[in-house]
């Protein structure tokens, strides 16, 4: 009210003089002086560089190892060779990770050919998949496919199993084939359909598997029937759809529990046993078993620290010239005179 | 309505006049005809429109006309194609909702603005006016005025519509008007009806009246009509003199019924006014232009992506159908690349995403709300603050070229003040304190008690006491001065609401005579034979003799008086190089005296007169009056004897003194125009009013100085002359450029161009132009000359000219320097030129609305321009190129950005305060050359944004197709990419809109920091369970940002990129403000040091003037009244003032009536007065 009656004075079309309105806010103008910019530079310099010697440090840990070879397209199940894998100062995991080449994951179509809504247990979207899944929407007889889609369809099935030749024989290298996937997506995304009382076949029925697969989905893991359904790990990591075409996915993780892993591998003759299941000829791809371990900062990636060296270097360089340029010309500031 | 009175009118259809022949369809060669607007066509009514649209055509021409917007067609073509499932990545709402969002907004904004007009309109429509209807007097709506119609018109009110004077109240049918919202002239005209008609005040009599009238077609010339009037068999001339216009403000009459001759949009006023056209920016051509270009570029980004594609498809594509099928509709490779190529297109219209346009408006409204706000521009006397009316003009207000000013009323008060004088050698006018210095006279400065005088006007105000001691002693020159100033006029004095009011021709004249009111010398009345002064309380009566009047050769004015006790007196004002001739040399060493006085007066850009006057002896008088008496009745050459009577009378005189009268500047004007002309902004006059007064204000508000190398005046009447004349003044300027740098004579022959010239000119010279001449040198023979002439002149004075003419010459600047042109006036005869230039600015405060409704801008005074352009268009076009530079740097930088995050950008440019944007005007010029935004800016910033989704891509590329998570699950899935890359951008464009940020306040922090936080929440938000769980198609990415945001190298690789953006930009930045710094640079670093200091305020006031020229007169441009007073037609018999009483009797029957009438208003019979049959019908 005491606004307003202000307001009916004879200036009562007098703007209001506040600061805001008068664009007369405080302000902070900063300016880029040779005294500003030039120890930016110098500190960025600085900090890239340790950075990137860092970086350069931990990558130099880490191992890997890369078991890629054009066999893996034939038929030649072993494969024998001899490497030392174990680090006994570097307690981390030891990863296999699957190496898929040429294969276009981050095709638009190919990627919109999912339905997130059948994969989360909607129990509608089960028996009616999503259309951008045509044609791996229905099969010939019109029976819902589930999960339906181009990419579930084409989920990578191989397997591989490592054997560890010791003294006394050969023995399997224990593999854990859990905890592969992101918390959020084996929790939240991905869920099977609510079942009260019902097995995992029951509630699938009048669904059918995707034409390339060999077995349903309630039947992916025949040895941990809760790792079945929509929640299979293999499943999940096929389905984070890669973004390059040449990309790895987590295959398995090494069982340290028991000696003599307990400090990854240890040094001696391995050799893997692949189970060729996935075609890659069709598409001029390529397959790769890659046996890595991480540092804090992941896997191996040499790209990362160079490209912070190269940096650091540049930007060194251009410290050097803009200090050169301030004593020649702008020192005096003669050229900021008026 | 039927039985309305109405009149014939016909116009005259004849081969000139296109306008009646469209309207009519008639042959182009076909025999006159008559064309009857009165009953016939119910269409020529009084209504006036501006408005554009009404309730049902608004949607349909809105929405066309939005449409004719590039970008709006092409996100309608992007719609339908976003419907097409096929070809569509994106949803369709994405379009729509923007799409529909930035209609709308349009829209409403159009709305409103044209729901304003209707209700100006409708103000104007409603307007009541007096119809003659069935014989009696109804009022009526102004719209339902007809043509053909009698209309009664009162003291001040407006003219309904263009009418043909029928009678008055005055004698002889005589009435005044002022046509200043016409022409901005200011001086009264006297208008006079047909002698046969002047005696038809009466109603029954109007109501017989059944004329004829035959006229010529609609036309906007202001000064010229031809009609025939047809009248009981008899025929009648009609010319210019017999017209009253719309828009005309009848002044000094009591009463005046006309005939509707043209009504409505036909009246000449309307047909002045112009067309309304649709203002665009600048930069939204430039935009234009860019999306043109943008677009292009996309099609060729989606070739290249389609080529790609069917290259893909045959070569890769055909052996991945195992695990992707084609569908059926898709049979070829090609046919695959075909659809790609529109679904690019879908993709990557980000770049000109339509949130470019909302962000444009949003950032011109904010702008405008800060001119309203702009507490600067207010002004508290008026109480009107600064009003944007036209929201999307902004930021071309900082590239103004070219000022085009009205005169009156825009850079003058339109007030003459009398403001100091010299009697007998004597200056008075200026205040000293005790220790004899002149103090400046301000508001406070204590005024002159004229309280001894009960005739002193209120307003009236002075400030030297000493002129008031010099009268009360009774100094026989200062009361001889006074005694002229009350003689020696042609002035005439009225009484209202018991107070003297003075109708003055000129407002010099009225100035005057106030002056000597208030000095004690109050002129009460006058009869064609006598003049009544009250001399110091005392009522004398001066018999005249003779009244020799003022013309444009002669520039002074004489009256021969005889006083009480018979003594001859002949009293001259004039101009002083004129009176000084004729002065007896016994005046010798006070003319040296006064000459001096005359130079100062005229340094201070005051108006001088010389008066003197004489002393006449009987005989030599009563010779005298006898040749003129003889001379009057003379036919040939009449003035021309008359003018050497004149002189031979105006011989040997006295004299006595000189006045300055100020024609009152507004508030700031000389400092405003001094300050624009250092930003390089021409300033050019365009007045109605005459070429002395126009030049002597445009000394006194510095357009015009004594430095001035030359002023070059084009007065021609014909096309030759005309021409002679300019190419004359090029000739000279462009020689004397030559001879001024010699050495470079072979540059300039080299470059042969003028326009090269335009810089090397050193000196200063200004044009003037008269209306006449500017009709010619506006036709296309010489129009290119005349621009080139005056583009090489500092300033340029349009005397005389109409409104149409304003805006013809704002167009031709228009159409041949592509410069961006504002045009400031207040009144109706300003409004053509305010709607053809880029920017219309209206001076709002004033009686007429008509400029400001149809500005842009309107403001109270002249003076808040120089802060509109300076301060808010200087920041506006700022913000608006950095807005679109970063814009399009952050587009082309990774066209999938959220939408919101070019909302705030534009509040982030504000390089130096408004105080120093003021102090420094030449900060103005790098708007004016576009230097801020134009194509190669708009390049720059799409190569820099290109080079950073370069970076910004193959940074993380590199890193993550080799990365994996530390707990071994996969990192370089497609998600996880887009979050990195997604929140790199975020960073960088936040660290770079920090960079061209140069005023951080807190409205930027809140911003860029909000920005930031937005971003994460939303990403967040986005990616969370419960979006998820409601859209699982849509929210997919459920959980990315929490994954992939926790991990260190996500963050390294976000450094990297940030740092590897950044450090190039940066490093040129700095490279240029050491190397190449701005002036903005510069200044900043000024601001910067000098902080704590205030900035000292600049002097720009007024240089006073040393040299001699003087501006006399503001008489009228024609014969004065002089005429009119001694045949006494224009005599009233209400006029005298009851203070003095009439001890002479003049012989004049018109006095005799004037008695007779006081005494008995209503039966008097006197020749002019109608006011009997009036009450007898009311």
């Amino acid at each position: 009210m005491g606004k307003e009656k202000s307001k009916s004075g004879p200036l009562a079309r007098r703007p209001d003089n506040s600061a805001f309105k008068q664009q007369r806010l405080p302000a902070w103008s900063p300016m880029l002086t040779a005294s500003t910019v030039l120890p930016f530079f110098y500190l960025l310099a600085l900090i890239c560089m340790l950075l990137g010697v860092w970086l350069l440090l931990t990558v130099q840990r880490t191992q890997e190892i890369k078991v890629r070879d054009s066999r893996l397209q034939g038929n030649l199940p072993r494969e024998r060779q001899r490497k030392d894998l174990s680090d006994p100062s570097d307690p981390k995991d030891l990863f296999y990770l699957s190496s898929l080449e040429n294969f276009h994951q981050n095709l638009r179509r190919y990627m919109d050919s999912r339905d997130d809504g059948q994969m989360v247990g909607r129990k509608r979207s089960l028996k009616s998949p999503s259309s951008y899944c045509k044609p791996f929407d229905f099969d010939a007889n019109g029976v819902p496919i589930a999960p339906c889609g181009a990419v579930a369809n084409s989920m990578f099935n191989d397997s591989f199993l490592l054997t560890y030749y010791t003294i006394n024989g050969p023995s399997v290298v224990p593999l854990l084939r859990k905890g592969l996937t992101w918390y959020t997506d084996k929790n939240i995304k991905y869920r099977n359909p609510k079942a009260d009382n019902q097995t995992l076949a029951e509630v699938f029925e009048g669904t059918t598997q995707p034409s390339f697969w060999q077995k349903p989905v309630y039947r992916l893991d025949p040895f941990d029937p809760s790792n079945n359904g929509f929640i299979n790990e293999d499943l999940i990591v096929w389905m984070r759809e890669a973004a390059f075409p040449n990309f790895k996915k987590l295959y398995g993780i090494l069982y340290r529990a028991n000696k003599p892993y307990t400090n990854g591998l240890p040094a001696g003759n391995y050799s893997a046993t692949i189970s060729y299941n996935f075609p890659v000829q069709y598409f001029r791809g390529r397959k790769e078993l890659v046996l890595t371990t991480v540092s804090w900062f992941g896997g191996q990636n040499h790209f990362l620290p160079i490209a912070y060296l190269v940096t650091s270097s540049l930007i060194l360089l251009t410290a050097v010239v803009l200090t050169g340029v301030w004593w020649k010309f702008g020192k005096d500031g003669k050229n900021m005179a008026e | 309505m039927t039985d309305r009175h109405r009149l014939a009118v016909f116009m005259e259809i004849t081969q000139a006049c296109s306008r009646g022949q469209l309207q009519q369809g008639k042959p182009r060669r076909g025999p006159r005809k008559r064309w009857h607007s009165g009953k016939e066509s119910p269409t020529l009514d009084n209504r006036i429109k501006t408005s554009k649209y009404n309730i049902f055509t608004f949607l349909p021409v809105n929405l066309f006309e939005q449409f004719q917007r590039v970008a709006n067609a092409y996100f309608v073509v992007l719609l339908i194609l976003q419907l097409i499932p096929e070809i569509s990545s994106l949803s369709w709402f994405t379009t729509v909702v923007p799409l529909v969002l930035v209609l709308v907004i349009t829209a409403v904004k159009d709305a409103t603005d044209d729901y304003f007009r209707h209700k100006s309109d409708q103000q104007v429509n409603n307007r009541k006016s007096q119809v003659l209807i069935r014989g009696s007097l109804q009022k009526e709506k102004w719209m339902n005025v007809r043509v053909g119609d009698i209309i009664k018109l009162e003291n001040n009110q407006f003219v309904a519509a263009d009418i043909l004077l029928l009678c008055s109240s005055e004698p002889y049918g005589l009435c005044y008007v002022e046509t200043a919202e016409l022409d901005g002239e200011t001086n009264l005209k006297v208008r006079q009806a047909l002698s046969v008609t002047s005696d038809l005040g009466d109603v029954s009599k109007l109501h017989d009246f059944d004329g004829e009238v035959i006229c010529e077609p609609p036309n906007n010339k202001l000064d010229k009509f031809t009609g025939t009037l047809n009248w009981r068999g008899n025929k009648y001339s009609l010319d210019n003199e017999k017209i009253l216009l719309r828009g005309c403000i009848l002044r000094n009459t009591e009463w005046c019924f006309g005939m509707v001759i043209f009504a409505g949009l036909q009246t000449k006023l309307m047909q002045n006014c112009g067309k309304t056209k649709f203002k665009r920016t600048s930069i939204d051509k430039l935009m234009n232009t860019l999306v043109l270009w943008i677009f292009a570029f996309l099609i060729c980004m989606g070739v290249i992506m389609a080529i790609g594609n069917t290259v893909w498809e045959i070569w890769v594509g055909r052996s991945f159908e195992m695990f992707l099928p084609w569908a059926e509709f898709q049979s070829s490779a090609v046919f695959s690349g075909f659809l790609t190529f529109w679904s690019y297109i879908i993709i990557l219209n980000t770049v000109v995403p339509i949130s470019l346009y909302v962000s444009v408006e949003v950032l011109r409204l904010g702008h405008s709300f800060f001119i309203n706000w702009d507490v600067k521009m207010y002004n508290s006397q008026t109480d009107t603050a600064a009003v944007a009316r036209t929201t999307t003009l902004n930021e071309e207000l900082g590239q103004v070229e070219f000022i085009f000013s009205d005169k009156t009323g825009t850079l003058t008060e339109n007030i003459m003040v009398f403001n100091k004088c010299s009697i007998n050698g004597t200056t008075y006018g200026d205040v000293y304190d005790e220790f004899g210095h002149r103090v400046e006279i301000t508001e406070k400065t204590a005024c002159v008690d004229f309280s001894f005088n009960l005739l002193s006007d209120g307003s009236f105000k002075f400030y030297d006491n000493t002129l008031v001691e010099a009268v009360k002693q009774k100094d026989p020159a200062v009361h001889e001065f006074f005694r002229l100033l009350a003689l020696c006029h042609t002035v005439m004095p009225e009484e209202s609401e018991g107070k003297l009011v003075y109708q003055a021709q000129s407002p010099d004249e009225g100035a005057l005579v106030t002056a000597a009111r208030n000095f004690g010398f109050a002129f009460c009345a006058r009869t064609p034979e006598s003049v009544t002064v009250c001399e110091m309380g005392h009522a004398v009566t001066y018999q005249l003799l003779a009244i020799l009047d003022f013309n444009n050769t002669r520039k002074r004015m004489s009256v021969i008086v005889r006083d009480e006790e018979g003594r001859i007196k002949l009293y001259c004002k004039g101009a002083d190089t004129i009176i000084f001739d004729l002065l007896d040399p016994s005046s010798k060493d006070l003319v040296y005296t006064t000459s001096e006085q005359l130079n100062y007066f005229a340094g201070e850009g005051l108006r001088t007169l010389a008066l003197a006057y004489k002393e006449l002896d009987e005989e030599y008088c009563d010779v005298w009056m006898k040749k003129f008496l003889f001379l009057s009745s003379v036919l040939e050459s009449r003035e021309d004897q008359l003018a050497a009577l004149y002189e031979e009378i105006e011989q040997g005189m006295k004299l006595l003194g000189a006045t300055a009268i100020e024609d009152k500047l507004q508030e700031g004007v000389p400092e405003t125009i001094s300050r624009l002309n250092l930003a390089d902004i021409k300033i050019w006059v365009l007045t109605g009013d005459k070429q002395e007064t126009a030049v002597n204000i445009a000394y006194s508000c510095n357009m015009l100085r004594d430095d001035t190398t030359e002023v070059f005046v084009v007065s021609g009447h014909t096309l030759m002359e005309v021409q002679q004349q300019l190419r004359r003044a090029k000739e000279h300027i462009l020689s004397l450029s030559r001879v001024s740098d010699t050495g470079d004579d072979e540059k300039n022959d080299m470059y042969g161009d003028d326009s090269v010239f335009e810089e090397a000119i050193i000196a200063e010279y200004a044009l003037v132009i008269n209306g006449h001449s500017l009709a010619h040198a506006l036709e296309p023979p010489l129009e290119v000359l005349f621009l080139d002439l005056a583009c090489l002149c500092k300033s340029v004075i349009c005397c005389r000219v109409t409104p149409m003419q304003k805006a013809q010459v704002v167009e031709l600047v228009r159409r041949h320097k592509r410069a961006v042109t504002l045009a400031v006036g207040d009144g109706a005869n300003d409004v053509s030129m305010i709607k053809t230039s880029h920017i219309g600015v209206g001076i709002s405060g004033q009686e007429g609305m008509q400029a400001v409704l149809a500005s842009d801008f309107s403001f109270a005074q002249f003076r808040c321009l120089q802060r509109l352009l300076l301060v808010h268009g200087r920041w506006s076009y700022f913000r608006m190129s950095s807005f679109l530079s970063y814009f399009f740097y952050k587009n082309f930088a990774f066209t999938l950005v959220h939408f919101w995050y070019g909302f705030f950008c534009g509040f982030s440019a504000q390089d130096v305060n408004d105080q120093n944007s003021l102090r420094h005007p030449s900060l103005y010029k790098s708007g004016q050359s576009h230097l801020l935004f134009n194509k190669r800016q708009f390049f720059l910033c799409t190569l820099h944004g290109i080079t950073t989704s370069f970076l910004l891509f193959f940074v993380p590329y590199g890193a993550f197709s080799v990365m994996v998570k530390e707990d071994g699950s996969q990192l370089s899935d497609q998600q996880t990419l887009a979050v990195t890359i997604a929140t790199s951008l975020v960073i960088v464009v936040s660290v770079q809109i920090g960079l061209d940020t140069h005023y951080w306040t807190g409205v930027n922090h809140l911003f860029v920091w909000g920005s930031l936080t937005m971003y994460f929440v939303v990403l967040f938000a986005m990616q969370s369970d419960g979006l998820f769980g409601i859209f699982p198609n849509t929210f997919s990415c459920v959980g990315a940002s929490r994954n992939c945001l926790s991990e260190t190298s996500v963050w390294l690789v976000i450094l990297l990129t940030t740092a590897v953006c950044i450090v190039p930009d940066l490093f040129i930045r700095s490279i240029r403000v050491n190397l190449f710094p701005t002036q903005t640079d510069k200044l900043r670093r000024l601001q910067q040091s000098r902080k704590k200091q205030r900035p000292q305020e600049q002097n720009l006031r007024r240089v006073r003037r040393t040299s001699s020229r003087r501006s006399a007169y503001a008489f009228s441009h024609q014969q004065g009244f002089g005429e009119l007073i001694t045949s006494g037609k224009n005599m009233r018999a209400n006029r005298i003032s009851s203070t003095c009483s009439y001890e002479r009797t003049a012989p004049s029957s018109n006095f005799i009536d004037n008695v007779i009438k006081r005494t008995n208003a209503v039966s008097c019979v006197s020749f002019g007065s109608p006011n009997k049959h009036q009450s007898n019908t009311e």
